[in-house]
């Protein structure tokens, strides 16, 4: 079997080129390993080879992400490599950012392993154990010598298991804090049952789900100016034009749309259907303004309740969509909405 | 209250001339007899019957229902009271079971609510009712017919139609291979039987979130309830059936209503290390002011019966989770231990909050796993049911449905993936 052939990304103290005063030089490749890399080749033996080296100033990296990024992939990509590994970046801060960084456009724009190694309180490791496999190692360069064994076997790993290591125990990876599914001995009613026994005995027992901090949002202060204000509807409950254009999910949501309704009096069901997969949809189907109040709204606008009802509608399917999706949508409707100055939103759900 | 569960094994299920247990533990089905049993003439346009077995290359889709034949032989009232027989009460006496053979019921109800059973394959490691011999009830409705027309109806079919295999084979003359007995005294007695043990009492949530979204006790909507005291051994009577179109993954058919694991499970521990009391049924209904009463109410019962601990389990999930926390929270608050089951939506990557609400006081949590991961389901020979409703399936998305018959979905299109009373063995750790 051909040798896997790696590409080894390091900072510039790491390549020897300099400390702080040389952070700021810009990407450059060599041939072959250099610095740690020599000890990786050693320890990949007739598995892998490095066949070239990038090396980025920390400063540089972070002070130009973007760029450095895309001059780093093209370096990394002329090697034609199957595999990118990075650091280890110890408990340096702008090193581990670049290191986890790097493999994660590596990962998901050239499509090839690539694994990192950082001590777990590294913020890179915080920023980046979520997308890339990243070997916990200590937290100064006198931890090389176990370094280089655990990132080579936990990148041998990913090679093997086409990106799907294992556990973070047996695999050697800083958690990544996500959820996986698993088959166990016993059925739940079982695991249940004895947990609690243990629960009630004062025995130690571990849940299977630690209860995350939960993220509670303050509501935001009251309109004092209605008169004046501009209102946008915004809605978990699915409403969209009737075919849903943008084939917004059932369930677990990917998307959200955005509608234009400047010229809509009323969702009427002619128009408008709802994609939610949580609900019977008959009562909404029938008078999708049940979900989205468009005709109330236009009633009050009229009136003069309120300015003006915004001229988008934002909508989306909140059943079974994740925490992690609803937060992204709502930040990206939120900003967008802030920078057309709408003063309120009325959130409808189901 | 003692009730006897005789048990016939079923190992094959075939069409025949009459309806009967064969002595190899072939169940021998009359497909005519089994429609004229589940027919309904005003609702039904057309109703079909297929059978199902393990192994097989089939793929039963959309599936409403599943229902474990059963039916009373002895004691007072029959099976699925206040549905298909009166409200008088039940779980004493013998009930006759035929086990490893269940009724599934197929139809588009509500098009995205129903889920898929897999044969063989993947698809099979996650449905329990992949596991058991199905004759399976395909249902088109009549025009004009309102899904919760023709949900109730096929809900009826259903039960009809897993009460006519039961009482039948009994009539025919089936034997029993195994018998198992339930028995719980009265609270008074109960509570004196094992004084060294902690009492422990199951809160049974049920989903009751309205709109097709419905669970029915001795024929009541379970939403327009006070939660109360029911007997163990009533639920292995149907006292508690499904009537709900909500994600398949973690929503409770009949077949797992009666056969209850965490029921199960309590009678294994009672008198070895905890002292089984009783269970209490809630429900999961949508206004704050019904989540705070139910809860509450629920907290207030199992402090009458001097719980000491309590095992919650969920259905369905998001607008319940807040249930499930209100519960574990007032439960807690009067000192009583709590373990919860529930199932996860921890979005695709596994990345997200999994639950819709939290609590420090939940802090014995089992569950049966992450219903948002992705599944790819092997093309199937036959198919049972209508796949065109697979891409809006709720787990669905569009271009689940590969041209070549393969579908990729979330755990939470397939039947019974996620159970939130623990009937599987699928769980979620954090990696």
């Amino acid at each position: 079997m051909a040798k896997i052939r790696v590409v080894h990304y390091i900072n510039q103290f790491f390549a020897g080129i300099g400390g702080e005063d040389k952070a700021d030089i810009t990407p450059q490749s060599r041939n072959g390993a250099a610095g740690p890399g020599l000890a990786f080749a050693k320890e990949f033996g007739d598995a892998a080879e490095i066949v070239g080296t990038v090396i980025c100033g920390d400063s540089y990296y972070a002070e130009n992400i973007k760029t450095a990024q895309t001059e780093i992939l093209k370096l990394i990509a002329a090697f034609e490599p199957d595999a990118v590994i990075t650091g280890p970046a110890f408990n340096a801060g702008r090193y581990g950012t670049a290191a986890g960084g790097v493999a994660e456009a590596v990962t998901k724009t050239l499509g090839i392993p690539a694994i990192s190694g950082m001590y777990h309180e590294n913020p890179g490791a915080d920023l980046f154990k979520k997308s890339v496999f990243i070997a916990p190692v200590s937290d100064s360069a006198r931890g090389i010598k176990t370094a280089v064994p655990a990132m080579t076997k936990l990148l041998l790993r990913v090679i093997e298991t086409k990106g799907n290591p294992g556990s973070p125990e047996d695999a050697g990876y800083i958690p990544r804090g996500v959820r996986v599914n698993i088959f166990n001995e016993k059925t739940g009613a079982e695991r249940a049952v004895e947990m609690l026994v243990k629960k009630l005995n004062g025995e130690e027992y571990e849940t299977e789900y630690p209860m995350p901090e939960f993220d509670r949002v303050k509501p935001g202060d009251a309109v004092t100016d209605m008169k004046n204000a501009t209102i946008a509807l915004v809605t978990s409950g699915g409403i969209v034009p009737k075919g849903n254009p943008d084939h917004i999910e059932a369930s677990s949501a990917m998307k959200y749309g955005k509608y234009e309704m400047e010229s809509v009096h009323s969702a009427d069901s002619a128009n408008f259907a709802t994609a939610h997969g949580g609900y019977d949809p008959t009562y909404a189907n029938a008078d999708p303004n049940r979900v989205l109040p468009v005709d109330t709204m236009r009633t009050m606008e009229k009136e003069g309740v309120f300015k003006k009802l915004y001229k988008y509608f934002y909508t989306t399917v909140g059943n079974g969509t994740s925490i992690a999706n609803a937060k992204k949508f709502g930040l990206e409707i939120g900003a967008e909405l802030k920078k057309d100055g709408v003063d309120a939103v009325i959130l409808t759900s189901t | 209250m003692k009730l006897e569960l005789e048990r016939a094994k079923v190992k094959n299920i075939v069409w025949g001339e009459t309806t009967a247990l064969l002595p190899d533990g072939t169940l021998r089905i009359c497909k005519e007899d089994l429609l004229e049993a589940a027919a309904d003439r005003v609702c039904f346009k057309s109703i079909g019957a297929e059978l199902a077995r393990p192994g097989e290359s089939v793929r039963i889709c959309p599936v409403k229902d599943v229902i474990e034949p059963r039916c009373k032989t002895e004691g007072q009232g029959q099976v699925f009271p206040g549905m298909l027989s009166g409200v008088e009460t039940v779980g004493s006496g013998k009930t006759f079971v035929l086990s490893g053979a269940a009724v599934v019921t197929c139809g588009r109800i509500v098009g995205f609510q129903e889920g898929i059973i897999d044969m063989q394959g993947t698809g099979a490691d996650y449905t329990p009712f992949s596991k058991t011999m199905n004759a399976v009830l395909v249902i088109e409705p009549n025009d004009g017919i309102e899904p919760h027309e023709y949900e109730k109806a096929c809900r009826m079919a259903g039960l009809r139609a897993a009460y006519f295999i039961a009482s039948s084979v009994w009539k025919a003359g089936a034997s029993v291979s195994e018998t198992e007995v339930y028995e719980l005294p009265s609270f008074t007695e109960s509570a004196k039987s094992f004084p060294d043990l902690p009492k422990v009492v199951y809160i049974y949530m049920l989903q009751t979130q309205g709109l097709l979204h419905d669970t029915y006790v001795y024929g009541v909507d379970a939403k327009k309830m006070l939660p109360t005291f029911i007997h163990p051994n009533e639920t292995m009577d149907g006292a508690v059936i499904s009537g709900n179109c909500v994600s398949a993954c973690d929503k409770n058919s009949t077949y797992i209503h009666l056969n209850n694991p965490v029921i199960k499970s309590l009678y294994e521990h009672h008198g070895k290390d905890l002292n089984f009391v009783g269970v209490i049924i809630t429900n999961e209904n949508v206004t704050l002011a019904d989540k705070q009463r139910s809860s509450s109410y629920t907290a207030k019962l199992a402090a009458m019966l001097g719980a000491d601990g309590a095992v919650v389990s969920e259905e369905g999930f998001g607008n319940p989770d807040a249930d499930l926390i209100l519960n574990c929270r007032k439960l807690e608050k009067c000192g009583i231990k709590t373990t919860l089951i529930t199932d996860e939506y921890a979005g695709r990557d596994g990345a997200s909050q999994s639950l819709a609400d939290a609590s420090p006081l939940a802090d014995a949590v089992v569950t049966a796993g992450n219903a948002n991961m992705i599944v790819r389901l092997p093309k199937q020979d036959r198919l049972i049911g209508f796949d065109d409703y697979i891409d809006v399936l709720s787990g669905g998305f569009d271009g689940s449905l590969h041209e070549d018959g393969s579908i990729e979905v979330e755990l939470q299109a397939i039947t019974g993936a996620t159970c939130e009373l623990g009937f599987g063995k699928l769980g979620g750790r954090t990696w």
